[in-house]
C-alpha cells in the first residue's frame, strides 16, 4: 500500500526525467480505483470532523486545521454525484497541491480507502473516452489498465473549480445553491 | 565570497540610511523659512547630504557621490549664510534630492540613469556661478565640516591654503578599528596627495594585562608636504572625524620633533592589528564593488516597485527592553511549571493552576508587545505630504496649507505601507478636485490659501484617518447626473446626499470635466476603496457643496489578531469582531416586527433594526428558532446596525487569523478563519459582508426597513 523503497527511487527518477507518465497513488471509490499523481499529494492522514463552511456546494465538507493551514475538504463521492456512505475506518484524507489560477492550494480529498502505487508509462494511458457520466470527463486525464483492472486517472488541478464554485453558492437564487443548502440542512 | 555577501549588507545599509538621509534632506529643505533658514536644520540637511556623497563613494558609486557633491557645495554656502535661502535654491535642491533617489533605485538594474544628474548638475553650478563667493566659499565651508571639531579657527583658513603643507596631528580614539577605520589606508590616501612623514605617538598608560589589543591606543603626527588644500587633507579624515582629534596646521619653516623612543614596540601592536583589518576591508571592498551592485541592485528593486515595503523595521530600544523582560517572565513560569512534570500530585493542583494562570498572562502580554514591534508611527506615511502637497499646489497654481494631526499614532507596519497609496490619491483628489484656485476662493469669500488636513486617531480597535479640505466639496447634482448617465442610478430613483457622495466610489466615475495628469479619469476612487477594503477597512465621504469634503478611512489596527466574540449557533462556533458588537441582548418576541412576512425587526430604544438569522443566512441547523430562546448580538458595521441571531454567546478571546482564500477562496459573510484551542477550525464572521449577504438575500427589503427606521 505505502510506497516502497523501489517505489521511492522510481519517483525520484520520474520527477528528473520529467516523464509524461510517472507515478500514481491510487484510491477507491464506490469500487472503483482512482489514481492521482502522487507529485501532487502532499500527505495522507485519517478522517477527521471539519468545520462547515455555509454557502458551500455540499461536496465541500468544510475546512481542517493541517499544521496551522486552514485546509478545505472535498468529498470526492460527492464531487461526482455518487452515492455518500457513512466514513468508516478506512475512509481517508488525500491531502493534495492543486494549481489553480497561478495559485497552489492545498486540498484534502475525502475517499473511501488508499490503494497502491503504480508506476506508468505515458504510453500505458489511454485517453479518456467521452463517458458523459457523473465523472466528467475534464477532470480525467487518461485510463491505465494495471493487472486487469481499469484506473480512471484524475487530473487534480481540475478537481475543484473555485470560480464555479463562486458562482454556484454567492447568491441564494440559484437553484444550484438552494438545494445545496437543504442538502446540507438534512446532513446535518 | 563571504566578503561579497558582507558587503552586499553594508551596501544594503547605505542604501537605508541614504534614503533615510534623503527624507531628512527633504522634510528639512520644506520646512526651511525662506530667507532665515534656522542653522540647525540647515546643518542636518548639510550633513545628510554629505553622509551620502562619502557613502557613495566608499561603495563605488560615483555617480551619486559626486552628484551629491554639487549639492553638498550648494547647501553649503546656504548653512554659511553666504547665499540666501530662496525658493529657485530650494526648489532646486528638491529636485536634485529626487535625482539622488532615482539614482539610488537605478543602482538595482546596475545603470545608473545620470542623464538627469547631468542637468542638474549643471543647474547647479550655475547658480554657483552667480552666487556670491562660490568657489572660495565652497572648500573653505566644507573644511569646517570636520574642522567643527579640532576648533582649529577656520577664520583665518583662507590664508593658509597657500601653505608649503600640512601638520597633521592625529589622535584616534580607541574604537577606531571597529567602525571599520583604518589609518594606513588613510596616511596611504593621504600620500597620493603629496610627500608623506608619519610619526607614531604611543604615550597612553597601558597595562599589558588588560589591554584589548582591538582598541587603538595610538597616535599620529604626520607631516604632509602638498599643495593640496585644508579640504582635501580633510576629506581623507571625514570618517573618522567623529572619533578622533584632529589637528591640522600648515607647515612653517621648521618641524618640531618630539616622538618618544617609547612608542616604538607599541607601534608593533598597531601594525599586527591594523594589516588585519587592511586586508579584509579595502581589498575587499574594491572588486567586491561591482558584484554588490547588482545583488543588491534585485533586492532594491523589489523594494522600490513595492512602494517602499522594505523588509526591515526600526524598533524602540524601549520596546526591545519590555521583550526581553517578557521572555524573562515566560522562562522563569516554564521552569516553574516544569516542576509538575516530575511527580505530580493532587495537593499540587493550586500551583499548578496558579502557574498556568501565570503562563496565560506573559502569553498574552508578550503577543501584545511583540505586536507592539510591528507598530509605527504614522508619521512614516504622512512624512511624503509636505512634499506632495506643494508641488501638486505649486503644479495647479493652488495655495494649500497643510496641517497633520496625530502623527504619532500607531499602527500596523503592514497596514501602514499599505495605506500610502490609498491616502496619496485621497490627497491628490483634494488638491485636484476639492481646492479651489485662489481667484475662486476669494470669489467664493474664503481666504486665498486652502486648509488640507490628515488627522489620525483611534477610535475602539480601528485606525481612522481623515483628509479633510475646505474646498467646493461635491456638487451633488452632477454626481447624480454623471450616475444616471452611466446606469449606476435608475432615472427615477432619489438617493440620499450620503449615497450620492459615495456613489464617487463607484468603478469609472468621474465628474472632473478636463483629464488632468492628477486625476480625473476615474479610476481612482474604486481602486481607493478596493485597497482600503483589502486591509479590512472602509473609507467613506461626508462633503457639504461650498465648504468642503472628508474623506474618513477606517481601518483595524492589525492584520494578524483580533479580539474576538464566539458565538454559537447549532453545533457551530463562530468569532465575531469585538470591536463591530454594540451590545447583546434578549428580545422579547412582541418587540419584532415581521415586515412583507419575510423580513424582521426589532425595536432597540429609538431605533428599528434588521434581525440577520445566522442559521438562515448560513443554512445549518439551530438550537433555537424562536427569537426569545436566542441571543440577538447588534453589531454595527458602515454606520449600520443589524442584530445577528445567534444561540448562545461563549467565551471572547483572541484569535489569530488565518486566510480561507489561501487555500479556497473568499467567502461572503466571512472574513478568514482561525484555530481554536482544542485545534478545530472557527471561522471568522464579517459583519459588512453579513449584512450585504442579508440584503442581497431579502432584495428590496432594505427600502422597506429604511422607511420604517
Amino acid at each position: 500500500m505505502a510506497a516502497t523503497q523501489k517505489h521511492m527511487e522510481e519517483l525520484t527518477q520520474q520527477a528528473e526525467s520529467g516523464d509524461a507518465g510517472g507515478q500514481y497513488l491510487t484510491f477507491m471509490l464506490a469500487g472503483e480505483e482512482y489514481g492521482v499523481e502522487i507529485l501532487k499529494v502532499q500527505e495522507i492522514k485519517g478522517w477527521d470532523t471539519a468545520t462547515p463552511i455555509p454557502n458551500t456546494p455540499d461536496y465541500v465538507l468544510g475546512v481542517l486545521n493541517l499544521r496551522g493551514a486552514v485546509v478545505p475538504i472535498i468529498d470526492l463521492r460527492k464531487r461526482f454525484s455518487l452515492d455518500s456512505v457513512p466514513y468508516g475506518a478506512t475512509t481517508v484524507v488525500i491531502v493534495v497541491k492543486m494549481a489553480h489560477d497561478d495559485q497552489e492550494r492545498t486540498v484534502g480529498l475525502v475517499v473511501d480507502a488508499v490503494a497502491d502505487v503504480y508506476r506508468l508509462e505515458s504510453g500505458e494511458i489511454q485517453p479518456p473516452p467521452d463517458m458523459g457520466g457523473a465523472v466528467h470527463t475534464e477532470f480525467v486525464r487518461g485510463l491505465a489498465t494495471v493487472e486487469e483492472k481499469m484506473v480512471i486517472l484524475l487530473e487534480v488541478d481540475r478537481l475543484i473549480d473555485f470560480k464555479n464554485m463562486h458562482a454556484s453558492s454567492s447568491g441564494a437564487k440559484s437553484p444550484d445553491s438552494e438545494e445545496t443548502q437543504t442538502e446540507a440542512e438534512t446532513e446535518s | 565570497m563571504s566578503v561579497d555577501v558582507n558587503m552586499a549588507e553594508i551596501a544594503q545599509l547605505f542604501i537605508e540610511e541614504s534614503l533615510e538621509g534623503l527624507d531628512i534632506m527633504e522634510s528639512g529643505l520644506l520646512n526651511l523659512d525662506l530667507g532665515a533658514a534656522d542653522p540647525e536644520t540647515m546643518n542636518a540637511i548639510f550633513r545628510a547630504a554629505h553622509s551620502i556623497k562619502g557613502g557613495g563613494a566608499t561603495f563605488g558609486f560615483m555617480e551619486i557621490s559626486e552628484f551629491a557633491h554639487h549639492v553638498e557645495t550648494l547647501l553649503d554656502e546656504m548653512r554659511q549664510g553666504e547665499r540666501p535661502v530662496v525658493r529657485e535654491g530650494v526648489d532646486l535642491l528638491l529636485q536634485s534630492v529626487d535625482c539622488i533617489r532615482d539614482m539610488i533605485g537605478c543602482l538595482a538594474s546596475g545603470n545608473v540613469d545620470t542623464a538627469r544628474a547631468k542637468e542638474l548638475e549643471t543647474q547647479l553650478e550655475a547658480m554657483l556661478q552667480q552666487g556670491p563667493g562660490s568657489a572660495a566659499g565652497a572648500s573653505e565651508s566644507a573644511a569646517t565640516e570636520t574642522g567643527a571639531q579640532d576648533a582649529a579657527p577656520s577664520a583665518d583658513a583662507g590664508t593658509e591654503q597657500a601653505g608649503a603643507g600640512w601638520n597633521i596631528r592625529f589622535r584616534p580614539g580607541p574604537g577606531i578599528f571597529k567602525s571599520c577605520n583604518d589609518p594606513l589606508r588613510m596616511f596611504r590616501e593621504l600620500e597620493s596627495l603629496g610627500e608623506l612623514e608619519v610619526r607614531v605617538v604611543g604615550d597612553a598608560d597601558l597595562d599589558f594585562e588588560t589591554l584589548e589589543p582591538e582598541e587603538c591606543w595610538l597616535g599620529w603626527d604626520l607631516e604632509l608636504r602638498t599643495s593640496a588644500g585644508r579640504e582635501a587633507v580633510e576629506e581623507v579624515f571625514a570618517w573618522v572625524a567623529d572619533e578622533c582629534e584632529l589637528g591640522l596646521e600648515p607647515i612653517p619653516a621648521a618641524v618640531a620633533d618630539d616622538v618618544p623612543a617609547d612608542a616604538r614596540p607599541v607601534a608593533a601592536v598597531a601594525e599586527s592589528a591594523a594589516p588585519a583589518k587592511a586586508q579584509d576591508n579595502p581589498a575587499g571592498a574594491k572588486p567586491a564593488a561591482k558584484p554588490v551592485g547588482k545583488s543588491i541592485g534585485k533586492s532594491i528593486g523589489k523594494a522600490a516597485s513595492a512602494s517602499q515595503e522594505t523588509g526591515s523595521i526600526r524598533v524602540n530600544i524601549d520596546k526591545v527592553d519590555a521583550l526581553i523582560n517578557l521572555v524573562g517572565e515566560l522562562v522563569i513560569t516554564q521552569s516553574m511549571l516544569s516542576r509538575y512534570n516530575g511527580d505530580f500530585d493532587f495537593t499540587q493542583i493550586q500551583g499548578l493552576r496558579e502557574g498556568l494562570t501565570q503562563l496565560s498572562r506573559n502569553t498574552r502580554e508578550l503577543q501584545e508587545s511583540v505586536m507592539a514591534i510591528r507598530m509605527l508611527p504614522i508619521s512614516f506615511a504622512f512624512s511624503r505630504f509636505p512634499r506632495l502637497v506643494r508641488d501638486t499646489g505649486n503644479a495647479l497654481g493652488k495655495n494649500v496649507e497643510l496641517k497633520l494631526v496625530g502623527e504619532n499614532t500607531e499602527l500596523d507596519k503592514t497596514v501602514l505601507e499599505k495605506i500610502g497609496d490609498p491616502l496619496v490619491h485621497l490627497v491628490r483628489n483634494s488638491l485636484d478636485h476639492g481646492l479651489e484656485t485662489p481667484e475662486e476662493r476669494v470669489a467664493a469669500g474664503k481666504p486665498e490659501t486652502g486648509i488640507l488636513e490628515l488627522n489620525a486617531y483611534h477610535e475602539g480597535g480601528n485606525i481612522v484617518i481623515e483628509v479633510i479640505d475646505d474646498g467646493a466639496g461635491i456638487n451633488k447634482d452632477k454626481v447624480l447626473a454623471k450616475a444616471r448617465e452611466r446606469g449606476l442610478v435608475g432615472p427615477d430613483e432619489q438617493l440620499a446626499d450620503d449615497r450620492v457622495n459615495n456613489l464617487i466610489f463607484m468603478a469609472g466615475f468621474s465628474t472632473a470635466d478636463e483629464v488632468s495628469d492628477l486625476s480625473g479619469r476615474g479610476v481612482g476612487m474604486d481602486v481607493v476603496r478596493r485597497n482600503i477594503a483589502d486591509l479590512g477597512g472602509h473609507v467613506s465621504v461626508q462633503s457639504e457643496c461650498g465648504v468642503g469634503s472628508k474623506f474618513t478611512i477606517r481601518l483595524p489596527l492589525t492584520l494578524a489578531i483580533l479580539d474576538g466574540q464566539l458565538v454559537r449557533v447549532g453545533k457551530e462556533s463562530y468569532i465575531v469582531s469585538l470591536v463591530s458588537i454594540v451590545e447583546t441582548i434578549q428580545v422579547c418576541a412582541d418587540k419584532v416586527n415581521q415586515i412583507a412576512g419575510e423580513s424582521e425587526l426589532f425595536k432597540l430604544r429609538d431605533e428599528y433594526l434588521p434581525v440577520l438569522r445566522l442559521h438562515e443566512l448560513f443554512g445549518i441547523q439551530a438550537d433555537s428558532t424562536r427569537i426569545d430562546d436566542g441571543l440577538l448580538v447588534v453589531a454595527e458595521a458602515n454606520g449600520q446596525r443589524v442584530g445577528i441571531f445567534v444561540d448562545d454567546l461563549q467565551e471572547q478571546q483572541q484569535v489569530v487569523i488565518k486566510s480561507l482564500e489561501a487555500n479556497y477562496r473568499q467567502m461572503q459573510g466571512i472574513s478568514g478563519a482561525t484555530i481554536l484551542g482544542d485545534g478545530t477550525v472557527a471561522l471568522i464572521l464579517d459583519v459588512p459582508g453579513l449584512i450585504q449577504l442579508y440584503y442581497d438575500r431579502n432584495g428590496g427589503a432594505r427600502h422597506q426597513a429604511a422607511a420604517v427606521a
